[in-house]
């Protein structure tokens, strides 16, 4: 009994000094490095991307790293003439893209892309089809799928996006969007129209969907992590990050951070299904 | 002499400098866009919808759009700048008149993000309450924006051609027994007719050019709008939004005629400001 617990007490000694190394060791490459990281692209990686900047600026001040939106469409070409280092995207690059810029792909986590609805609205579940129909302008009223009797107001991306790319290919059926969809430029700004406007009807990545605005569930399957990540829910991508050629120096220790366990756990955080497990 | 030769030279090399900027502009403008006149594609760009989804290019949509806005704003800041100018300049000591200065001067200092913020948390709710129709997001909620936008601009510029008028001219109608509706009205107003005009093609220019509020608050739809409560793209929230799309692809070669049709506006208002000033 004695030796048991002896024993318990070693192997727990053991994991915690391995997982405070293991922890240590994801920032230790950053020692003694010095200098900038530039990203750019897409807006659903923003939350992951601020965050692993924000650590590993504060333990080495050396290091600048700065973030800029544009979409995943901007995120390939910036990063492919080498505006930036990093260019994110929420879509696979192209087959002519990767060989115009010889670009190579780090998919670092899975994403869900969630319809959403004001908090004030009472719909709270639509079918494919309904969705299909409301985007192209078929339906314009809420009362008709279970809602009050207001006009539906649509919210789209534009065509750089890569969640538009996902929702238009996963959820439209590659349907058309009605022409008088209002277009906003990022997740962010797609969260703030949604949560302004009472009788909207919009999509954002899932790690966006917070208290201020209402998930709806597609097919009845909840935009979730844990439906996500099993694969439930249908409406999902990946989320890459994209270098022009093979990555060097701080840039490649930045992607390796991200698929180190913190780099995973700062996904999981966010919302986002990691795509590596420790 | 020596030192004057060398400054008029600089002046001359700061001149020339800004022509070619000027001119390498427009060709930066043409050289992609040409093949667009050469297969006569520019007219049915200028004429047809966008849907890249159906291989159509056009940017009607846009034009009808930044026409639209232009139009609605003058037509809102116009009156108001008049109204405000003449109120300025109406007596020589009078306290509100210059109030009323002080702060449209403060208002031409007023980055246009701040508009573009404060319509879009304050007079976006507001329209789509009052008029229950659509998002808010329209013609009419940019328009007011920017009236906002260019209204400091040409109050000032209307005061400035007011002040031209000579003092002599107005003194005489009032000694005749006018009253200062009177003078205004047929003595300031039509003196001041050329720098009225320059105001409201600079303003014209102003709203044409610009990009942040029309594409923080008239929503970015591409349709060609039908009441001032829809939601439109102008030309540079377009070029803004299609930016990002791959360099050779059929939609990066239509913003150039975007481009164009913008470089060809504001060169025709230029123009015209110029002709008005001569004459």
């Amino acid at each position: 009994m004695k030796t048991k617990k002896k024993f318990i007490v070693c192997v727990s000694a053991i994991i915690l000094t391995l997982s405070i190394n293991s922890f240590a060791g994801s920032m230790d490459m950053f020692n003694n490095e010095k200098g900038a990281i530039r990203i750019a692209g897409g807006t659903a990686h923003i939350p992951v991307m601020k965050e692993a900047a924000a650590r590993i600026m504060t333990q080495n001040p050396d290091i600048h790293i700065s973030i800029a939106g544009g979409g995943s469409g901007a995120g390939i070409k910036q990063a492919g003439e080498g505006l930036v280092d990093i260019g994110n995207s929420g879509r696979k690059a192209t087959k002519k893209e990767i060989t115009r810029f010889n670009l190579k792909m780090f998919k670092w986590a899975v994403d869900g892309v969630g319809i959403v609805v004001n908090p004030a609205n009472r719909v709270r579940t639509l079918s494919q089809v309904q969705v299909a129909a409301i985007f192209r302008g078929d339906i314009t009223n809420w009362q008709k799928v279970g809602g009050y009797n207001k006009r539906i107001n649509l919210y789209t991306r534009d065509n750089a996006s890569g969640t538009r790319a996902v929702f238009w290919k996963k959820a439209l059926k590659k349907g058309k969007i009605a022409a008088n969809a209002n277009f906003v430029v990022s997740n962010g700004a797609m969260k703030a129209a949604v949560s302004q406007d009472p009788y909207a009807i919009g999509y954002v990545s899932v790690g966006h969907i917070d208290s201020s605005i209402a998930a709806v569930a597609f097919n009845g399957i909840q935009p979730v992590l844990a439906n996500v990540q099993s694969g439930r829910y249908p409406i999902a991508r990946g989320l890459y990050s994209n270098t022009k050629g093979r990555p060097t120096g701080l840039v490649k220790k930045f992607i390796d951070y991200l698929f180190t366990e913190e780099g995973q756990k700062i996904v999981t955080q966010k919302g986002f299904v990691p795509v590596k497990y420790f | 002499m020596k030192h004057e030769k060398i400054i008029a030279k600089l002046f001359f090399l700061s001149a020339f400098l800004s022509c070619l900027i000027t001119f390498s502009i427009i060709g930066f403008l043409l050289i992609p866009g040409l093949p667009l006149f050469w297969e006569g594609h520019l007219f049915a760009i200028l004429t047809t919808p966008w849907a890249p989804d159906d291989n159509q290019f056009g940017i009607y949509p846009m034009v009808a759009g930044s026409i639209a806005i232009s139009l609605l704003t003058i037509m809102f800041a116009f009156p108001l700048s008049l109204g405000c100018a003449a109120l300025i300049s109406l007596e020589d000591k009078n306290k509100s008149g210059i109030f009323v200065r002080k702060i449209v001067e403060m208002m031409t200092g007023v980055p246009t993000v701040i508009y573009g913020f404060v319509g879009i948390f304050l007079l976006v709710p507001l329209m789509r309450d009052f008029f229950n129709a659509g998002s808010g997001m329209c013609i009419l909620t940019a328009a007011l924006m920017l009236t906002l936008l260019v209204s400091p601009t040409m109050i000032l510029l209307f005061c400035d051609s007011f002040a031209q008028v000579p003092k002599s001219y107005g003194d005489a109608i009032m000694a005749m027994g006018g009253t200062q509706t009177q003078k205004f009205l047929y003595i300031t107003l039509p003196n001041s007719k050329s720098g009225i005009i320059t105001g409201i093609t600079l303003a014209l220019g102003r709203v044409m050019g610009d990009t942040l509020i029309v594409l923080m608050i008239a929503g970015n739809a591409v349709q060609v709008p039908g009441s001032p409560l829809d939601s439109v793209r102008a030309l540079t929230s377009h070029i803004a939004l299609v930016f990002a799309a791959d360099y050779s692809s059929p939609e990066f070669k239509a913003i150039f005629a975007c481009g164009i049709f913008l470089y060809i506006f504001s060169s025709i208002l230029a123009v015209i400001t110029n002709f008005t000033r001569n004459r």
